[in-house]
């Protein structure tokens, strides 16, 4: 796979707007038939870039390759690839099989042809027989549908998908989070997907490219984004996690022993840190890194064990969380499982934290 | 007791309504229907009768210059959304900010002086010794005075003139509408832009289309100074003919009945174009 | 339950309108004066609301017009009106939009007595006198003198030597003129319906031929003024007013009376029928038919009055146009327009339709 040519490869893409630089020398390749997301806040770039990929843009320099072939000065109709856009941008003049039909239309096919194929489209997105309807007689999820039908009738090499999720309702959002990936394997075709929601990207990315001020802070597996962050940036925009601010106190190795703002002694493994004694750190530590013990159980915890006094409970089903005040007063948030004892803490409970060395990530503060 | 009182009320705020309806539609027209099926016998002696419609289709006149004011109605309609749709287009997807609120305006200037001012100046225009007759002459590519009025060309620029702002706004306001993605999704798709022009931005601008095309339409029908002033002695229109029948030749049975004739043309006109372009009164009456 | 409401809210309203249109005074009234442009000026009004206490509201028209809107009032809506003399006796005939004229409260001796007795005659109906004389006039050629010398009668538009050049009016006395102007006596044939037809369709035939040689018909006095002016046209049929005015600022205009005679009206003063200031009217009838107010009427409407002595105060260079214009000939030849029976402007407008039409 590592030598066949991506089906997407930009390098050192960069697009000045007359005031600002909206992606900063981007380079990037896209494996044929992989999911690839862009991660990002809103205002990193990310929409720029989607839209250079797909012409509507064109970037001030570098280069652009589709299947190896530059798309520099090539319009957007010209272009092997198709998007499916934020609102879905489906024609609402239009029935729905005229409008998974429209690019073929464009390209003259024949008319029994179109009709053949907007079928087999439709029946692949699972939507068998709505060719006749029109758009608002459709749910959310079955319009998503549609504009991927539309697309993946026209065989792009690349489709581009921006943020198509973002308008609809939590519930089906997480369905439609199974089913793009699904599709994507059905087609087995490259997806660029934007989004500024980490669920989306971890979910359904074989790899995530986390974007901030126009430029990717990291590309790798979701489990790499999520467990090795690179950077700061990185470690707080995708998942939880909690955010301590300390000062490093000793050094032994990769071994830094540092003091909370609040005044707790922690130790972190931080082989790149590159921090040295008396400089300021940030911690981040995910809710579900932090095992919390019965009172008395000092022997059994790790590293970093603490007497904390709970504070709320965020009961959220399985993704409930705790909020603890340590000894020295610094309050954290721990993933609390539904399963055993721990189901039915509460206010005021008595406890001990315990965090491995390992788990955390630190990085010299100010980079955020 | 309650119900009463909101009855009450309900019936006070449909009384505007109706009042307006009642007196300012119903009534003349009824009025005016009684005046075109009265025939005058004699001196102040009346009955009623359809001599007055038959009038009008035995005299090969009166219902030539009905047509002629109906193609030509059709016509300067078609010319003004020609014209228009490029403008309204360009305001409404390709500009921005002042320049959108500049271009607008300017559309809009003209209508805030009298239509008979507006029609002055296009005579001092087109004149022999207007504007561009001089300006022919001093260019050398005329030798004598070029005379520009007095034609049905010169008719045809004064009816889209004054009416292209009616055409421009509902136009404007549909094209604003268009979500600038359905564009691009277009392009996506592999359209061109004629392609785009045909499958997704007249489609969408239809309501707009049809309802700047009624008023258009109603406008240069109903239009009496420019093909009079502009049309010099060839100015046969439907409208002055009425005013002709009215006022100079004081037969207001012909012209209640011409005006009747007008009302069902016009009536007819819009049906046929709403069938045709698909669409309903209250869409477009009730999107624009 | 609707009608009902609907019953009440109509008496209401009637009451309402009826309350703000009752005349408030007895002894000022208001005088709603329908009339042409410049018989009405500032300064008489001015001044005879000064010495009677009246207010005069004014609405300028003409003959059509005046007609059509007493008609649609069945004669309301005003207190004094000045449809030309030839158009009364037929539109009281048909439509009754006038009452007639108490002669006891007229100041009789005000007026030239030969045309006083001429408008009696000829808007007598049933009986009783409907008009009183005002202003006069005539309508006959403006002719640009250095251009086209040669036009000296109504069917000289038709030349070849000004094709193109020409303007007139399609309505009735471009008929009338071209008719004498062919030798025809279409006042002579009024009375009979046929025998006048027959004028007609003479003159249509001949307007027809005439029609390439039109510029355009003109159809108010500023265009026709405006086209000679500029020189787009250098003959046309207008009133004698309008070519006096043009000789004031380009001495090769002027008003030229026809050789088959100049058309001759007289603007009278009519009740309307269901006028409510009588005694205003019959004031500012006395009033402006006294020789100074005559003549500052003659001085902004370019025409003279049936008053007594109104011309003695009438600026000088008027009065050597309206000489130039018109010797005694011309004069004793101008031909004045009689009523027109009831009718005839049917006839009339079919042929004016068909001019129109023809290519």
């Amino acid at each position: 796979m590592s030598n066949s040519t991506p089906d997407l490869s930009c390098s050192n893409l960069v697009k000045d707007f007359t005031d600002f630089r909206a992606v900063d020398g981007i380079s990037f390749d896209v494996p044929k038939g992989s999911f690839f997301s862009i991660l990002g806040p809103s205002g990193c770039g990310k929409t720029t870039l989607l839209r250079m990929i797909a012409g509507f843009q064109s970037p001030t320099s570098g280069d652009l390759r589709i299947k190896d072939t530059s798309m520099i000065g090539v319009p957007p109709n010209k272009r092997p690839v198709s998007m499916v856009f934020q609102h879905l941008a489906l024609f609402p003049t239009m029935n729905i099989g005229d409008n998974v039909g429209f690019g073929l239309r464009q390209r003259g096919v024949g008319k029994k042809e179109i009709g053949k194929r907007v079928d087999e489209a439709l029946e692949r997105v699972g939507l068998p027989g709505v060719s006749k309807r029109r758009v608002d007689q459709l749910s959310g999820g079955q319009k998503q549908r549609v504009a991927i039908a539309r697309c993946m009738v026209l065989e792009p090499d690349v489709l581009l998908l921006d943020e198509p999720l973002g308008a609809l309702d939590l519930k089906l959002r997480e369905h439609m989070k199974v089913e793009l990936k699904a599709l994507q394997a059905a087609f087995d075709t490259t997806f660029v997907y934007i989004t500024h929601d980490q669920s989306e990207a971890l979910v359904m990315s074989d790899n995530i490219a986390v974007m901030n001020h126009g430029r990717f802070e990291q590309i790798g597996t979701p489990h790499e984004v999520y467990h090795a962050p690179q950077t700061a940036f990185v470690a707080g925009f995708v998942g939880e996690a909690n955010k301590l601010t300390a000062k490093v106190t000793a050094t032994n190795g990769a071994m830094l022993s540092l003091v909370t703002e609040a005044g707790s002694e922690v130790q972190v493994s931080a082989l790149s840190a590159g921090l040295a004694v008396g400089e300021k750190a940030q911690i981040f530590l995910r809710p579900e890194a932090i095992d919390l013990l019965p009172l008395g159980s000092e022997q059994a915890a790790g590293s970093n064990a603490t007497e904390a006094v709970v504070e709320t409970v965020l009961f959220n089903g399985a993704n409930s969380t705790v909020s603890l005040r340590d000894t020295a007063g610094g309050v954290i948030s721990a993933a609390l499982p539904q399963t055993g004892a721990l189901a039915n803490l509460k206010k005021g409970d008595r406890l001990m934290t315990s965090w491995s060395a390992e788990q955390a990530r630190c990085y010299a503060a100010g980079e955020v | 007791m309650s119900s009463d009182a909101s009855r009450l009320g309900f019936y006070l705020l449909l009384a505007p309504i109706m009042l307006w309806l009642v007196l300012l539609i119903i009534l003349p027209h009824v009025g005016l229907f009684i005046v075109s099926i009265s025939e005058k016998v004699g001196p102040r002696e009346y009955e009623y009768g359809l001599g007055n419609y038959a009038a009008f289709f035995g005299e090969p006149l009166y219902w030539r210059t009905f047509a002629r004011t109906a193609i030509m109605s059709i016509l300067a309609t078609a010319l003004t959304l020609i014209l228009g749709f490029p403008i309204a287009y360009y305001i409404a997807k390709l500009t921005k900010g002042r320049t959108k609120t500049t271009l607008f305006l300017m559309c809009m200037i003209p209508f805030w002086v009298s239509e008979l001012v507006r029609t002055f100046g296009w005579m001092i225009l087109l004149r022999e010794t207007g504007v561009f007759s001089n300006l022919l002459q001093s260019l050398g590519l005329a030798s004598g005075g070029v005379e520009m009025l007095y034609n049905d060309a010169a008719i045809m620029v004064g009816l889209v003139y004054t009416s292209i702002l009616f055409m421009v706004v509902p136009l404007v306001t549909t094209l604003d509408s268009l979500d600038d993605s359905l564009i691009e999704a277009g392009y996506d798709l592999g359209a061109n832009s004629s392609a785009i022009m045909r499958e997704i931005v007249i489609p969408h601008a239809m309501p707009g289309i049809v309802s700047g095309c009624i008023v258009v339409f109603m406008l240069s029908l109903g239009n009496y100074l420019t093909p009079i002033l502009l049309g010099g002695k060839d100015s046969l229109w439907f409208t002055g003919m009425i005013y002709t029948q009215f006022i100079t030749r004081f037969n207001w049975e012909l012209g209640a009945a011409f005006g009747f004739l007008l009302l069902g043309l016009s009536s007819l006109v819009v049906f046929v174009g709403l069938k045709l372009s698909g669409q309903s009164l209250s869409e477009t009456m009730g999107r624009s | 339950m609707m009608f009902d409401n609907f019953g009440k809210f109509g008496a209401v309203a009637f009451t309402a309108t009826a309350i703000y249109t009752m005349p408030i005074a007895a002894g000022a009234d208001t005088l709603r004066l329908l009339t042409w442009g410049g018989y009405a000026p500032e300064e008489v009004i001015a001044k005879f609301e000064a010495e009677t206490g009246h207010t005069v509201e004014v609405t300028t028209s003409n003959n059509e017009e005046m007609i059509a809107k007493l008609r649609a009032t069945n004669g309301g809506g005003f207190d004094l009106a000045q449809p030309s003399q030839d158009r009364i006796t037929s539109a009281q005939e048909e439509f009754g939009i006038y009452k007639p004229i108490d002669m006891s409260r007229i100041e009789a001796d005000l007026f030239i007595p030969s045309m006083l007795s001429a408008t009696a005659d000829n808007t007598t109906f049933d009986g009783e006198v409907y008009g009183l004389p005002h202003v006069w006039g005539t309508s006959g050629l403006v002719v640009n003198t250095a251009k086209a010398g040669d036009v000296t009668d109504y069917v000289d538009l038709c030349e070849a030597s000004v094709a193109g050049k020409v303007s007139y009016r399609l309505k009735r006395p471009t008929l009338i003129g071209f008719a004498y102007s062919m030798g025809l006596d279409p006042f002579g044939a009024y009375g009979d319906a046929d025998a006048y037809q027959e004028i007609l369709d003479q003159v249509e035939a001949k307007l027809i031929d005439c029609k390439p040689n039109v510029k355009t018909y003109w159809g108010g006095g500023d265009e026709i003024k405006q086209l000679l002016r500029s020189g787009e046209v250098v003959a046309s049929m207008a009133w004698d007013t309008g070519g006096w005015q043009l000789n004031a600022d380009d001495a090769d205009i002027t008003f030229v009376a026809p050789e088959a005679g100049a058309l001759g009206w007289i603007d009278t003063f009519v009740l309307p029928a269901r006028g409510r200031a009588d005694d205003a009217a019959y004031d500012w009838i006395n009033f402006v038919m006294r020789p100074d107010i005559a003549a500052m009427i003659t001085n902004t409407a370019g025409n003279f009055t049936a008053a007594v002595d109104g011309d003695a105060g009438v600026n000088a260079d008027l009065k050597a146009r309206y000489q130039g214009s018109f010797d005694q000939a011309a004069i004793d030849n101008i031909k004045w327009y009689p009523p027109v029976p009831a009718g005839l402007e049917a006839l009339e407008g079919a042929t004016l339709d068909r001019v129109n039409a023809a290519k």
